[in-house]
């Protein structure tokens, strides 16, 4: 393929108006032995038949759920996308334009972004939302490094065992470099809630902030509330985590816990698994921390004539102006994905996504009480969960290979992260998992 | 919805915000009904109640709300769009169509490896491409951006030299540099020292050499930097880190202007980082998502992010237990959808296609170069590589800034350039180009400028209070700035929807 | 422009009042108007040292921020608290409502390496012609 248009006369003109001959002589400041050395060893063109029979060809090796029963979650959650989205999202007016620089020519993205901080604030009851971060894991690692600017003098963050183990390490990778900044890890207990006691034990005016899963990795919902009042009292921020977006349809959001800074990943809401990416990581936070938010703000204001109009706002904590002393060095808000959760969002609006949360949790409950009873697996944790759970499975390996062999991925196993958790599955239950999915996973759990 | 959507002057109307339309009940979302469904599994104390303030709005009001939110943007597809160091390429269909394949964009990315075996032969094989294209050893497509790819590449750099006895104190940043490299310096723990570039825009090596010492790790150079000009002491200044043990980090924004012309790792380049939405055609999305790769020379590669994609004998596997590595920049592996396109994109054009590429990006910043430099001023004489930079220094006698160009290229159906950038230029006007635009297009906007320069002496406040044909005239960025409006807020409904209408 | 006399100026362009052991710092007029509309300013708080040339807070415009720095050293006694809610008051009045803070001062000798009015006035032309210069070159 080509995606140039010049053609021989038009390469012609261009090098006369120039006032050289070949295109060679505009390469007069590069060194030689470079120019020597820079063919490019790969295959010539294809066409587009050729090129979409190859990705057909890679796409057929995968599995997905159009042809298996996938019962995953772990931060990556398959639900439906009203048709909606993808239509809004592929309009080229949308997905090839820019950072909107100049607002006057980019209302259409800076209000979309200012009606997806206020869906954001509306969804964890925050004051504050920014424009989008790459993904939840490293809006995380922002959310603490956000933490530790506010929080001057502090040095040690409290992270729960129960965070996503990537999450951990993502804040750990981007920790590792800065100076007097100390991990301490909170185990869980046996509702899968987070320690309260060993927290209590480990609170004190050094810390910087605890970041608590909701729900967790082990899906639980924690006691915030009780959370929150630990941390208070030591002036420790509360951050939440949450990976599952769609659950805050449903729990008791972050902010009415009077948490500090709430952040997760965005993918649920109308953005399809992808591989676990692209997404987006979202940030909300009390209002007071605004000047210390890293990524974009959109806000309102008016032009000359006193219309309403969206424009980029407080670029002085960015990269480009402040350099060096920047908030963080994050340059994009992941804006056709977050214009995705918008639609979503709005598709469904305030009824949909309460009936569709309501839908996840039933279809959840319903499947974990029936793979306790009819097929014996064992309970794990007691505490409430969302969508998704922990149950035992003995000689969970053999199972894993019945379900293969009859197109079923029941979970996710734990013990690579979690050693202590041998023999475990994590198991995401939405609202695509169709009844006789379910039907098949009991049933062949059971042994039949 | 039954608004207007211009007003009587033709001018477009913003359509009021979601918040301001629908009725109460409304939605369009549909879902059977679900014996099962039930909330009380939870403590109702851990519940809350419907979202106070979400939309409800039918399927029609929904689309037309975003339709006519579309209407208001510019994008590459309705303008020319030529912004300097941005590469705004048009992006081709055809990656969007192979991105959307159910068995790529379904993939869950802790589905056991069978399941996963494609993706990660697309990723294995995109590696390698990018090496090949970059002449690096290794690549790691796992950051989600340019600046994740910043911050991963000097974390290397970190960890190589503290196993080497001493992480070092100090990052050598030109000062033509983009600002995420001295932002990515600091997240590291590094102090940035600026380098001065000279008077022909480039850096010199006898100036790094007066800078260099046994506490540098590295020196981030862009290349060619962001004047559009070719660094052309880059072996020499490579030496000069080099000798006294630090590394050399490249800024691959302008790669655009190499492929197949000139190899970032034949330059002495030990890490760098590529913005697959710039070189390799995947959309900007208004703001993302893009993709940050990171390639490295050999001795690096184990300070690669984890997992590593590895050829098993039984197919491609993971590996995650690697000491040295500095661990994972985000979760799973990076923004896989935009790597799929990426991927697309290089085999569609193949190794002719990259280097036609670069070298029609290369004519059609010189022909605007060419033609431009006339009438307006350009701080450095050579010929540039992918873009050319012009100052508002003619037109200031008038009292015409470089804004004042900007707004007003507006009324002339273009997206301006990137303006004020390079900061080391006063009033810059960069341009670039990119190859997928033909000499038409160029030949307009090129009018379009020269016309501009003529109004700027003749009727300079006609420019001064550009643009005139917008939906929205020149917004007032201080007053956003000082009364803080993040969010839309019920009870001052009232104002903003009499605001929206006028 | 205006530099009123009576008061010091520094390089970085503060200017400084003096009574007795007190000195009132703010931003001269050439300062805020090369900031443009400022929107945000960020103060130390009442009891913090500060010491001579090194920065004590930020103004910040929609398209810049910049480091204000101590022209002498001393603590802080005073802060303008009107300026966080209206930062426009040191665009309109950089002399007078817009100063930033009042400093006990611990060495009154620093005052000698300051510039008077004229001294300032001149310092700013220089700067220009140098900048002026600087940009001719480049041709």
């Amino acid at each position: 393929m080509r995606y140039t248009p010049h053609t021989a006369s038009d390469k012609e003109r261009l090098l006369q108006a120039i006032g050289v001959t070949r295109i060679e002589d505009l390469f007069g400041q590069i060194p030689q032995f470079l120019r020597e050395r820079a063919r490019i060893a790969l295959p010539r063109g294809l066409s587009e038949v050729e090129v979409k029979r190859r990705m057909a060809s890679l796409a057929a090796k995968n599995g997905t759920p159009e042809s298996w029963g996938f019962f995953l979650g772990g931060g990556i959650y398959h639900h439906v996308i009203p048709s909606t989205v993808d239509a809004v999202i592929s309009r080229s007016e949308f997905s090839t334009s820019y950072t909107p620089y100049q607002p006057e020519v980019s209302q259409g993205t800076l209000q979309a972004v200012f009606e997806f901080q206020t869906l954001m604030c509306e969804l964890t009851a925050m004051e504050v939302s920014n424009a989008g971060l790459y993904d939840g894991a490293s809006a995380s690692a922002e959310a603490v490094l956000m933490a530790r600017r506010v929080q001057k003098g502090r040095r040690r963050v409290l992270l729960s065992r129960a965070l996503h183990p990537q999450y951990r390490s993502v804040i750990a990778t981007y920790l590792k470099n800065l100076e007097d900044v100390e991990l301490v890890e909170i185990p869980f207990t046996e509702s899968g809630q987070m320690d309260l006691q060993f927290l209590t034990r480990e609170l004190d005016e050094r810390a910087i902030c605890v970041v608590a899963g909701y729900p967790n990795f082990l899906g639980i919902i924690d006691d915030l509330g009780a959370l929150h009042e630990a941390c208070a009292g030591y002036g420790v921020f509360l951050i939440t985590v949450t990976t599952e977006a769609f659950s805050l349809a449903l729990l008791k959001p972050p902010g009415a816990w009077g948490v500090e800074i709430a952040v997760g990943e965005g993918q649920s809401l109308g953005i399809p698994m992808g591989l676990g990416g692209p997404a987006f990581g979202f940030l909300t936070c009390q209002k007071k921390f605004v000047r210390s938010i890293p990524g974009r703000l959109v806000g309102e204001t008016v032009d000359h004539d006193g219309r309403r109009g969206f424009v980029l706002t407080l670029a002085a904590r960015e990269q480009h102006i402040r350099r060096e002393k920047a908030t963080s060095n994050i340059c994009t808000n992941q804006g056709l994905c977050t214009l995705a959760a918008t639609v979503f969002m709005a598709t469904l609006g305030k009824g949909g996504m309460r009936r569709l949360a309501e839908v996840n949790v039933g279809r959840a409950h319903e499947t974990r009480e029936r793979l306790v009873k009819e097929a014996g697996l064992g309970t794990t944790f007691s505490g409430p969960f969302f969508n998704e759970f922990v149950l035992g499975v003995e000689g969970l390996s053999q199972h894993l290979s019945r379900l293969a062999a009859k197109r079923i991925v029941p979970g996710i196993s734990l013990a690579p992260w979690y050693p202590e958790l041998q023999d475990s599955l994590l198991i995401c239950v939405t609202e695509m998992n169709q009844r006789e999915e379910i039907d098949q996973l009991v049933r062949t759990f059971s042994g039949q | 919805m039954s608004e207007r959507s211009q007003d009587s002057n033709g001018r477009k109307i913003a359509p009021r915000l979601i918040f301001e339309t629908g009725s109460p009940g409304r939605s369009g979302f549909f879902w059977p009904e679900d014996p099962k469904t039930k909330s009380e599994w939870i403590p109702a104390r851990f519940l809350r109640g419907e979202i106070e303030g979400f939309p409800e709005m039918g399927e029609l009001e929904v689309m037309r709300h975003f339709t006519r939110l579309s209407h208001l943007n510019y994008s590459i597809e309705g303008q020319f769009y030529p912004l300097g160091s941005c590469t705004m390429k048009y992006n081709p269909k055809l990656n969007e169509v192979v991105a959307r394949l159910p068995g790529l964009s379904l993939l869950h990315p802790l589905a056991p490896l069978p399941l996963i075996q494609g993706a990660l032969e697309l990723l294995s094989d995109l590696e390698g491409m990018l090496a090949e294209i970059c002449g690096m050893d290794h690549i790691s497509l796992q950051p989600a951006a340019g600046a994740q790819g910043e911050m991963t590449g000097l974390m290397m750099i970190r960890a190589y030299l503290t196993t080497k006895g001493n992480p070092r104190r100090k990052i050598l940043v030109p000062d033509t540099a983009h600002g995420t490299n001295p932002a990515s310096s600091t997240l590291c723990g590094y102090e940035v020292v600026q380098v001065p570039s000279n008077d022909r825009g480039i850096i010199e090596a006898k100036k790094v050499e007066e800078v260099m010492d046994e506490e540098v790790a590295a020196l981030m150079i862009t290349n060619p930097n962001t004047f559009g000009i070719f660094e052309m002491d880059i072996q020499a200044i490579a030496e000069a880190i080099h000798e006294k043990g630090g590394l050399i980090y490249l800024d691959g924004a302008n790669l655009n202007a190499l492929m197949g012309i000139a190899k970032p790792g034949d330059m002495g380049v030990d890490v760098l980082h590529m913005n697959l939405h710039k070189t390799f055609s995947t959309p900007h999305g208004g703001g993302g998502p893009g993709a940050g790769p990171v390639g490295v020379k050999k001795f690096l590669q184990d300070y690669l992010p984890v997992p590593r994609i590895i050829r098993g004998n039984e197919g491609y596997e993971l590996r995650e237990d690697l000491p040295n590595s500095v661990g994972r920049v985000r979760s799973f592996f990076g923004n896989f959808g935009i790597l799929v396109r990426a991927y697309a994109y290089i085999l569609a054009l193949g190794s002719d296609g990259l280097e036609e590429a670069s070298r029609m990006a290369l004519l059609n910043a010189n022909y605007i170069r060419s033609r431009l430099k006339g009438h307006f001023h350009v701080p450095h004489p050579e010929t540039c590589m992918h873009e050319c930079v012009f100052t508002d220094r003619l037109q200031q006698k008038q009292g015409v800034h470089t804004t004042d160009i900007a707004k007003r290229l507006l009324d002339y159906g273009f997206h301006p350039p990137t303006i004020y950038f390079p900061l080391v230029v006063s009033g810059a006007i960069m341009i670039e180009p990119t190859e997928t635009e033909s000499p038409e297009t160029l030949d307009a906007f090129i009018d379009a400028m020269i016309s501009i320069a003529h109004e700027a002496k003749e009727n300079p406040s006609m420019v001064k209070s550009a643009p005139h044909t917008t939906p929205v005239g020149r917004l007032d960025e201080t007053l956003a700035a000082r009364k803080l409006i993040l969010r839309w807020n019920p009870s001052k409904a009232g104002n903003d929807q009499g605001k929206a209408e006028s | 422009m205006d530099y009123p006399e009576g008061l010091k100026y520094s390089k970085e362009h503060e200017w400084v009042l003096v009574e007795n052991d007190v000195a009132t710092i703010g931003i001269s007029e050439f300062a805020q108007d090369e900031l443009g509309d400022i929107v945000y300013v960020e103060l130390p708080h009442v009891g913090e040292k500060i010491s001579k040339d090194d920065p004590f807070g930020s103004v910040e415009s929609v398209k810049a921020v910049s480091d204000i720095f101590a022209p002498i050293s001393g603590s802080v006694i005073e802060v303008n608290d009107t300026l966080p809610d209206s930062p426009e008051i040191i665009n309109e009045d950089p002399y007078g409502d817009g100063w930033l803070i009042k400093v006990q001062m611990t060495d009154k000798d620093e005052l000698k390496e300051l510039m008077s009015s004229d001294g300032y006035a001149e310092y700013i032309v220089q700067k220009k012609e140098e900048s002026d210069e600087d940009e001719e070159q480049e041709d």
